[in-house]
């Protein structure tokens, strides 16, 4: 097999160098920081054209990048976890903008208490901020992923910044195989950024101007929405390219053993490699398991949704998130996508499991399958499942009886 | 001013505007009129970057004032708008993908709670950078956009909306001005500069003295306000002139540290002149003078001029501190 060992750090790193970025604006946090180092030696080895500043903040970090792109530069950076949140104002200015630069976020879960290890709830934050959203299983992915979004959020049809997601620890610093596409082939894919009406001395421009009437921002708004929801055709467009030139596929959604279940999970990032293992086990169990990962974040792909999984019996969403006093954050809208679709689940199970990188074994996944197939033949209706095995749940008794000085 | 400049008389103020008259701002600003006189000096190619604050509402989609590029960012990070805007263009010329006559200078504009409060982060960090740059503070000394709340660049005795002079709070705002311009300067800015609307001469110099330097130009601008600070419209300049010549608005400059002041009023005229003309100040004077408040004013005004004139070797005559009959507050 070709290719080089490379962290997801690096890919996402390598993914820019590729795209040929004019502009890095950084700033440091775990386990972000190894793109940003990367890139820096890269910048001052002289073997990325590229200008290379680090901020002080992830919000100055996300101004700087905005502005630059709006001034005419394909920008790059990426954050992590609390630095997702520290900006967050940030990111809906941008999307406002309309300034397509491209934000690498290496999940992490958020505090109190502080934690180093992935969930999503970082990349989630930023669901609703018109930023396009493309999450990465495997280190191959994030170097691809990073290739596509600048293709589709530059697309005249669309003009909307991008997140490519990978997970901290299990894809930022673990090396797996990566064919990097040669760079004449990447500038055929990946045309130089045309920005639309950039700041300059003979034609004047006023961006980001006050809006102050309902009903013009309703139409900037929905606008926005439209463009982000026409990045779906323009990804599928894209990635057809994409293929066409390095052989590889993507789609927003991915089926694994799909075309007979009866029961699928809905996974993403990093942990699906643990879905599809559970569904081979499932599988050799005689039980007709399946799985759906989702890619494609934002726009939200309802339709690929509805299409893969209608007709099963249940559906099980593993979501590693947490929305407290709601649930699961894709949970709903997984179930909205199936809503009014004829011969939808009989069930959709919720499944909150692997908060703040928490390890899960196959022992775990396969119990989601089991649940599933109980839920479908005892007719039950499903109840969420939160996941923590025992060892786990006597070693928090331990710590909390040290914390409590009672040992 | 030692070195050569254009600016002989304020006759030499340039006719060439890049504001339209007719804004959307409060007749008598004096934020608004910094803005005007700064930009005849830069001329036309400038991206103006802004902060949440009264110059935001001046482009309302799809009216624009201004004849040159506009970016609002948010409160708290104009200075890294800045950046961006700076660097992509730098970039683009190296890379040869811009001609050099498209290049802009990038001029930061906030109100003081941005500058002295909620973006001084950003500010640090683009000195810090040594970001090639303007920053024009229009300082109104409050949150005058929102309706005018205290901000740390609110002077001692001001009321404002958030620090009303109550009977249990008789002072209004307690807390002291900051010293944007010694933080500026100790941030190592190389050029930092105080300017007054009324001092029209001296602020035409100081802004073309930034354009010949290289890195973070920092200007505080005093910004009359008539409808926060309480006075008739029509008295903008006459009250900047006042806050300079009793010594409130100290007129100077910071070169690579080195501070001058560029207007020594010889004769300071006494505080509660300025202080008295203005309705943010009136529980000052009414129902009785707070004569122990006044009189701090005056001693802290009267002390910073003479370690001035210590230091630069001028002298200014200070007022008399007025006696202190009211009680202690």
């Amino acid at each position: 097999m070709k290719g080089k060992l490379l962290t997801g750090n690096v890919a996402a790193a390598a993914g820019a160098m590729l795209a040929r970025v004019d502009y890095v604006p950084a700033y440091p946090i775990t386990p972000q920081t190894e793109i940003i180092e990367t890139i820096a030696d890269w910048v001052r080895e002289g073997k990325m054209d590229s200008r290379f500043v680090q901020l002080e903040s992830e919000h100055s970090m996300m101004t700087a990048a905005g502005a630059a792109s709006l001034a005419g530069a394909r920008v790059f950076t990426a954050t992590s976890s609390q630095g997702m949140l520290y900006t967050l104002e940030m990111l809906y200015n941008v999307s406002g903008w309309r300034a397509p630069m491209l934000l690498a976020n290496v999940s992490r879960g958020v505090a109190a208490p502080i934690v180093l290890e992935p969930d999503h709830n970082d990349v989630l934050a930023a669901r609703d901020s018109g930023f396009l959203q493309l999450h990465s299983e495997t280190c191959q992915e994030v170097t691809d992923l990073v290739l596509l979004a600048y293709r589709v959020a530059e697309d005249r049809r669309v003009m909307l910044p991008a997140i490519v997601n990978l997970d901290g620890f299990y894809l930022s610093f673990t090396r797996e195989r990566v064919i990097l596409p040669e760079q004449k082939d990447v500038d055929r894919f990946l045309p130089p950024y045309e920005p639309v009406g950039p700041m300059r001395a003979s034609k004047p421009v006023s961006r980001g101007s006050s809006v102050f009437e309902g009903f013009l921002y309703s139409y900037f708004r929905y606008n926005q929405h439209a463009a982000a929801l026409k990045a779906k055709e323009v990804f599928n467009e894209a990635a057809r390219e994409f293929e066409d030139l390095f052989g590889r596929s993507y789609g927003p959604v991915e089926g694994f053993m799909l075309d007979d279940a009866d029961y699928v999970i809905v996974m993403s990032n990093s942990f699906t490699a643990l879905g599809r293992q559970a569904v081979r086990r499932m599988r050799e169990r005689g039980v007709k398991a399946g799985l759906l990962k989702l890619l494609m974040v934002r726009p939200f792909p309802a339709e690929e949704v509805a299409t893969l999984l209608r007709g099963r019996k249940v559906v099980g969403v593993f979501d590693q998130n947490l929305a407290p006093g709601s649930g699961g954050i894709f949970y709903p809208e997984i179930s909205g996508a199936l809503y009014n679709v004829r011969g939808r689940p009989n069930a959709i199970l919720p499944i909150v499991g692997a908060l703040g990188g928490k390890q899960t074994t196959a022992n775990e996944m396969t119990a989601i399958f089991d649940e599933m197939v109980a839920i479908d033949r005892e007719g039950k209706a499903p109840a969420p499942m939160f996941l923590m095995r025992k060892d786990e749940m006597s070693r928090v008794k331990k710590m909390v009886s040290v914390a409590e000085g009672k040992s | 001013m030692a070195t050569a400049t254009r600016f002989k008389t304020l006759k030499d103020m340039p006719t060439g505007d890049y504001l339209s008259p007719g804004n959307t701002l409060c007749a008598g600003c004096g934020g608004i009129l910094a803005v005007r006189i700064f930009h005849k000096v830069l001329g036309p190619n400038v991206a103006w970057v802004n902060a949440a604050g009264c110059m935001t509402v001046t482009m309302s989609y799809p009216l624009s004032p201004l004849k040159s590029n506009w970016l609002y960012t948010a409160f708290a990070s104009a200075p890294a708008g800045a950046q961006g805007v700076r660097d992509a263009l730098d970039v683009l010329m190296a890379k040869g993908r811009l001609p050099k006559s498209e290049d802009l200078k990038v001029v930061v504009v906030t109100g003081d709670g941005a500058a002295y409060d909620i973006g001084l982060q950003a500010t640090a960090g683009a000195i810090d950078r040594r970001l090639d740059f303007f920053y024009l503070c229009y300082d109104n000394e409050a949150y005058g956009n929102t309706g005018f709340q205290v901000s740390s660049s609110t002077p001692f005795g001001s009321s404002t909306k958030t620090t009303p002079a109550t009977a249990a709070f008789p002072l209004g705002n307690v807390a002291r001005k900051k010293d944007l311009f010694e933080v500026w300067r100790s941030m190592k800015a190389p050029y930092v500069a105080t300017l007054a609307n009324s001092h029209g001469l001296d602020f035409l110099r100081k802004v073309e003295k930034g354009t010949g330097i290289k890195g973070p130009k920092m200007y505080i601008a005093l910004a009359a306000c008539p409808t926060g600070w309480g006075f008739d419209s029509r008295d903008s300049i006459e009250l900047e002139k006042l806050a300079v010549q009793t010594g409130v608005w100290p007129l100077k400059e910071s070169v690579d540290g080195v501070v001058r002041h560029t207007f020594v009023p010889r004769t300071l005229t006494p505080v509660s002149e300025y202080l008295r003309t203005q309705g943010r100040f009136s529980h000052l004077f009414e129902p009785e003078e707070k004569t122990e408040a006044i009189a701090t004013i005056q001693e802290s005004i009267n002390a910073y001029w003479k370690e001035a004139g210590a230091r630069e070797g001028f002298e200014v005559k200070v007022p008399a501190t007025p006696e202190r009959t009211s009680p202690s507050n």
